[in-house]
């Protein structure tokens, strides 16, 4: 019994917990405060670790490998990330209460359980413990209609959801007759093992992890709580659990229920062209765009999916490379959506954006390299995210999942490209109300990342690499 | 008598189920209901999992229903409060208006 593998998720929910007596005890406001020492506590579970080693833990419960550490380094900076950007916008919303940066914390703490599980009762824990803090996230904005509606359908549809991924853990459990991935994989490799009632049970699950990757067709609620959860909460929401849940994904689809990759495969497929499709049709028409990243993540997770239905090293390493890259892009566009402010208010129009190519230069740039990207421009970042999953397909002979994969990008380059022309092209009213410096900051690294990936996109790769062996084993 | 099987609890469990996911979806009254529905869905896993551990003799599976349920009543009370602060917000919880945003 080697508890010390999850000491870093145990320093976390501790810290959590402790910064949450903090606020209770401190009387007067302590948002900041709070905010601070959730991103302190956030780095130091990312220094232990590099700490701590490798391998299974609590009764083969947990595991720490390649794979985990990988996926949770990602998580951890899409956390801070996410805790930054929300400090000043909080503030100056009148929600700067430091129950979110607590919430946030507990989510991070779910979702490392979630990449590291290894067995079905852990998989379910972390990622109710990770969907619950975020259903009270959408709905922070307690005096907002639109954030309590915003909250109450993710709750509705995310517990709908759990409840249909739980019902198939149940049947998986029931025709392999243990809850352990390990020994679900080797029950499997007997292709007399497999029975309807398992498949099925694969096929709930690959649906409930689909709702919470945001994968057509079960997408529906992601432009209404994109649109009317409060922007720092968007951003975290496109970032951190889109990762965790991918990787959960990966892990479960790879790991236990590799050996039936020919009845999944075809499923996968399928969402994954379905999803770039809608991520790239639907976006066209949107005027907020809090709602036209909704539809571009869609359109990501398609995009990320591909690796998966790939189902080699190349594939889960493209996967990887690109959420490492997508967290970036997003958190950056992010921090430019929420340097939208005029009069005291934020603003959400795309033609709000007008005349930012000369009211502020900085920002227009940068966004336009957020854009750039994430339509694949090279050599941005976005293109190698992009390129390595199109490889993944070409390698295992899927042709006709990269060509639509390509197809949609080049639609999907329209509607980024017309936010740059929006912000170049189009008469605007004044600029945005000065921005933050924690805004400033976040952008700059996220655009800095997303610019210059090329530059460091070897050691990216090559971690990737051993984390997606590490998988397939 | 005719003895109770496995097929037998899998059926009512599945027969929970559906009853849960209609209830959520053809349910055009009451949020109130939903939420109704979801513990629902989550009865039908409990009974699963308690009848497979019996017919397995494994224990897991009970220990897992112990876990569903405390992840429940907490589910349970986030939703509630999340409905409390939408009717502060709207003054209504039928669900045919919630509705604000769409497209």
């Amino acid at each position: 019994m080697n508890w010390t593998l999850a000491l870093p998720e145990i320093a976390l929910a501790v810290s959590g917990m402790a910064i949450l007596l903090f606020g209770v005890l401190r009387k007067e406001e302590s948002g900041f405060l709070a905010s601070m020492l959730a991103i302190g506590a956030l780095l130091l579970a990312g220094v232990l670790m590099t700490a701590t080693g490798a391998g299974h833990a609590y009764d083969g419960q947990f595991v720490v490998d390649p794979f985990s550490v990988a996926l949770k380094l990602l998580i951890l900076a899409g956390a801070i990330l996410g805790v930054a950007l929300s400090v000043d916008y909080n503030r100056a919303e009148g929600i700067g209460r430091f129950e979110f940066p607590v919430l946030i914390v507990m989510a991070t703490v779910g979702m490392m359980v979630m990449v590291s599980a290894a067995n079905l009762m852990t998989l379910y824990l972390g990622l109710e413990l990770q969907s619950l803090s975020i259903y009270v996230l959408a709905a922070f904005a307690r005096e907002n209609l639109r954030s309590a509606e915003a909250g109450l359908k993710y709750f509705v549809l995310g517990a709908l959801a759990s409840g249909l991924l739980l019902y198939g853990m149940t049947l998986v459990y029931g025709f392999t007759g243990t809850m352990d991935f390990a020994r679900i994989a080797t029950g499997l490799a007997d292709p007399m093992q497999v029975s309807a009632g398992l498949i099925v049970g694969v096929v709930f699950i690959l649906a409930g992890l689909a709702f919470k990757i945001s994968a057509v067709p079960f997408h529906m609620w992601t432009p209404d709580v994109y649109e009317g959860a409060p922007t720092p909460v968007t951003a975290f929401l496109s970032t951190a659990p889109k990762v965790a849940a991918m990787g959960l994904l990966l892990r479960v689809m790879i790991g236990p229920f590799g050996h039936l990759l020919a009845q999944w495969q075809g499923l996968v497929v399928l969402v994954s062209i379905a999803s770039m499709l809608l991520g790239a049709l639907g976006a066209i028409g949107q005027r907020n765009i809090k709602r036209l990243m909704a539809y571009s993540s869609i359109g990501h997770m398609g995009y990320a999916l591909i690796g998966l239905a790939a189902g080699t090293v190349s594939g889960v390493r493209g996967v990887l490379v690109y959420l490492a890259v997508y967290i970036f892009m997003s958190a950056g566009a992010f921090a430019v959506i929420l340097a939208m402010r005029r009069g005291g208010r934020a603003v959400e129009g795309i033609a709000d954006l007008a005349g930012l190519g000369r009211s502020d230069p900085a920002l227009a740039m940068l966004m336009s390299v957020f854009m750039f990207s994430m339509a694949g421009i090279p050599p941005l970042s976005g293109f190698f995210g992009k390129l390595y999953v199109f490889l993944a397909a070409v390698q295992s002979g899927m042709w006709t999942l990269a060509i639509i994969g390509v197809l949609t990008s080049v639609v999907g380059a329209y509607y980024y490209v017309r936010i740059i022309k929006v912000m170049y092209f189009d008469a605007g009213e004044t600029g945005f109300a000065v921005r933050p410096a924690t805004l400033s900051i976040v952008a700059a690294g996220s655009g800095l990342v997303t610019l210059l990936f090329a530059l460091f996109a070897a050691p990216v790769v090559a971690m990737a690499e051993a984390a997606a062996r590490a998988l397939l084993g | 008598m005719l003895p109770v099987s496995l097929g037998h609890y899998l059926a009512v469990s599945a027969v929970l189920l559906v009853l849960g996911v209609f209830g959520i979806f053809l349910n055009r009254k009451n949020v109130i209901v939903i939420l109704m529905s979801i513990e629902l869905i989550l009865l039908a896993v409990n009974l699963n999992l308690v009848a497979f551990s019996a017919t397995l003799g494994d224990l897991a599976g009970q220990i897992f229903a112990m876990f569903v349920l405390t992840v429940a009543a907490a589910e349970a009370a986030i939703g509630l409060a999340i409905v409390v602060v939408y009717f502060r917000n709207r003054g209504s919880i039928e669900v045919e208006d919630v509705t604000l945003m769409k497209g």
